[in-house]
């Protein structure tokens, strides 16, 4: 109890911090998650008649999710410095790899004999596309979003190891002055407001699942 | 005849890797308004055949002609909405409702929605579904025979001159699969649309066909001709084979009770007394009467020893007759009752279930033997 009020006295005298940090974290998930998602699913149906591209590009993707992720923010401060940029691109291709995978499963799960009465029916291949295939798929895409929403939460926090900010500064600065004061108080706030935001983050992708899905695959 | 409305001219299709092409040197017209049957063994080329028609499959050599029009000079998804393509796993849309689902070539031609709407409606009541009850409905929630109906409104939506059918109903259970049958010859003698129909089962092919064309490999037309023809005259030895045993079965299928000539038993019309049945009986050579009610529909078979068993109203005496014939009806309908029936007969009846006469085995026999006589020729 006397831990949880110390806390509390940490956040509620910093609260323009906690904002910083919120805002900053939420901005890398929701541009990365924007950016990600828009690239995997074109990605995705770019290379869906050609089986080699198909596996070459979820290889690639699979490299970056197993490159450490300390590693990833590094490697691009000398191409564009510190700061907000090296972390959007180190999370942008971290967050790739579950979306790019979900868009192959969903288009590869529709049955073939939906897409031949489409194709027979005399819908063109860019509306069998987006009026068929896309729709169906969506379902699974999502899920893969929620995944790569999950992982680009917990890794954001790294950011702030090159200059990036997010809630990750409360992270560092804690472990940069243990075991002094108020440093696992800094810990435990960067640890729960992520959690947090993850939370707010899942369920708002679930509302937007129930929302863009239609009744009649749900 | 007249102008084929579809002409295959020298038709064939090869895959590369493979040795024997899948369609080879095909020539075959369809004509207007006519169900032309292609069957054959599994992978004879029949679907693919059909798949040439509204180009799925673009083929390597020969002409494909529409009202005249070589096919490959129309743009591809423009030629597909002027025909009906219907497919053996149906291929609704589950995401769309099943008014959705209808109006899918309607919404590519630039329908207004008002007229759209309408014709979903129409559609859905051409194939007995109650657009109050399914038009908001998603695809999930349908039976298999009930979403073949939708494939077929969702065909037809459009309104196109020509049909194409690919095992329409080879996944659906064989009670439902008859009715959906005999419901769509009905559909067919009003709307009069050219049919191209690929099925495996020589049967269906018989029902359905005007013209039924019996593919061997490749695509080749072993024979093509009216059922009745192909039937009494098979042109070769796979013909033959294909057909099976039971060919004179087969033909009862396309015969009509009207064919034959109904046979005169007594009639006996309530109210009438035992006695007066009696005597009738014994008068007669026949051994059965049928007693019908006062509005001359048939209740019950009466024979003489049936009346002597008991002292019973004479309602109650006999067996009760409890399936009757229409004239509409096909022989081998009647051959099912008859075999069901006590006596050996069946009654038929007019539309409003009035009594016209009965049909008897001997009179099917007749008839049978009649014809392969014919054949013997």
């Amino acid at each position: 109890m006397e831990f949880f009020n110390n806390w509390w006295g940490f956040v509620s005298t910093r609260w323009d911090q906690v904002q910083i940090g919120l805002i900053e974290h939420s901005v890398y998930v929701v541009s990365v998650l924007g950016v990600a998602s828009v690239f995997a699913i074109v990605l995705g149906v770019v290379t869906r008649r050609s089986p080699l591209a198909r596996e070459l590009s979820l290889a690639i993707s699979s490299v970056f999710l197993t490159i450490p992720s300390l590693a990833l923010f590094t490697i691009f401060i000398p191409l564009v410095g510190l700061g907000f940029a090296p972390s959007f691109l180190a999370l942008l291709l971290y967050s790739l790899l579950p979306i790019l995978r979900n868009t192959i499963a969903g288009l590869d799960g529709i049955d073939s004999s939906v897409l031949e009465a489409a194709k027979g029916m005399g819908l063109t291949p860019t509306q069998v596309l987006l009026r068929v295939q896309l729709p169906l798929a969506w379902p699974v895409i999502i899920a893969g979003i929620r995944v790569s929403a999950m992982l680009v939460v917990g890794v954001a926090s790294i950011a702030t190891l090159v200059a990036g900010g997010g809630l990750g500064d409360f992270i560092k600065s804690g472990l940069a002055r243990l075991p002094l004061p108020n440093s696992f108080e800094s810990i435990w706030t960067g640890t729960l407001l992520c959690l947090l935001l993850a939370l707010v983050i899942d369920i708002s992708l679930q509302l937007l699942r129930r929302a863009t899905i239609s009744k009649g695959i749900r | 005849m007249s102008e084929p409305l579809i002409r295959l001219e020298n038709v064939s299709k090869s895959y590369p890797g493979t040795e024997a092409p899948a369609v080879a040197n095909l020539t075959m017209d369809v004509y207007e308004g006519e169900v032309l049957v292609l069957v054959g063994p599994s992978g004879c080329g029949k679907s693919t055949t059909l798949r040439l028609i509204n180009r799925l499959i673009e083929p390597t050599g020969g002409k494909i002609y529409l009202k005249g029009e070589d096919v490959t000079d129309i743009d591809s998804s423009v030629l597909r909405r002027k025909i009906g393509y219907v497919i053996q796993q149906v291929g609704l849309f589950p995401h769309r409702t099943i008014a959705e689902n209808i109006a899918t070539v309607p919404k590519l031609l630039g329908w207004d929605k008002v007229k759209t709407s309408a014709r979903v409606d129409e559609m859905l009541e051409l194939v007995s579904m109650d657009p109050a009850i399914y038009r908001d409905r998603y695809p999930k929630e349908l039976s298999g025979g009930q979403a073949q109906r939708v494939g077929v409104a969702r065909a037809l939506a459009a309104d196109p001159d020509v049909l194409l059918m690919d095992e329409p109903f080879g996944a659906i259970d064989p009670i439902t699969r008859d009715r959906l049958q005999n419901e769509f010859l009905r559909l067919q003698q009003d709307l009069k649309k050219t049919i191209v129909f690929v099925t495996h089962d020589i049967d269906e092919a018989i029902k359905m066909g005007n013209r039924i064309a019996i593919l061997r490999e490749g695509s080749e037309i072993a024979q093509i001709d009216t059922p009745e023809v192909i039937l009494s005259e098979p042109a070769d030895e796979f013909v033959e084979n294909f057909l099976g045993s039971g060919a004179i079965l087969k033909g009862l299928t396309l015969k009509k009770v009207r064919d034959i000539e109904l046979h005169d038993i007594p009639a006996l019309e309530m109210p009438v007394m035992r006695d007066e049945a009696l005597r009738l009986l014994e008068s007669s050579p026949e051994k059965t009467a049928v007693l019908l009610d006062k509005d001359h529909k048939p209740l019950r078979w009466i024979s003489e020893a049936s009346l002597n068993r008991t002292t019973q109203p004479i309602e109650k005496s006999g067996k009760p007759i409890t399936i009757d014939l229409q004239p509409e009806d096909t022989l081998q309908d009647a051959l099912g009752v008859m075999l069901q029936s006590s006596v050996g007969m069946a009654v038929v009846v007019d539309r409003g279930g009035r009594y016209l006469g009965c049909c008897s085995i001997e009179s099917l026999a007749s008839l049978i033997i009649s014809d392969s006589g014919g054949q013997a020729r």
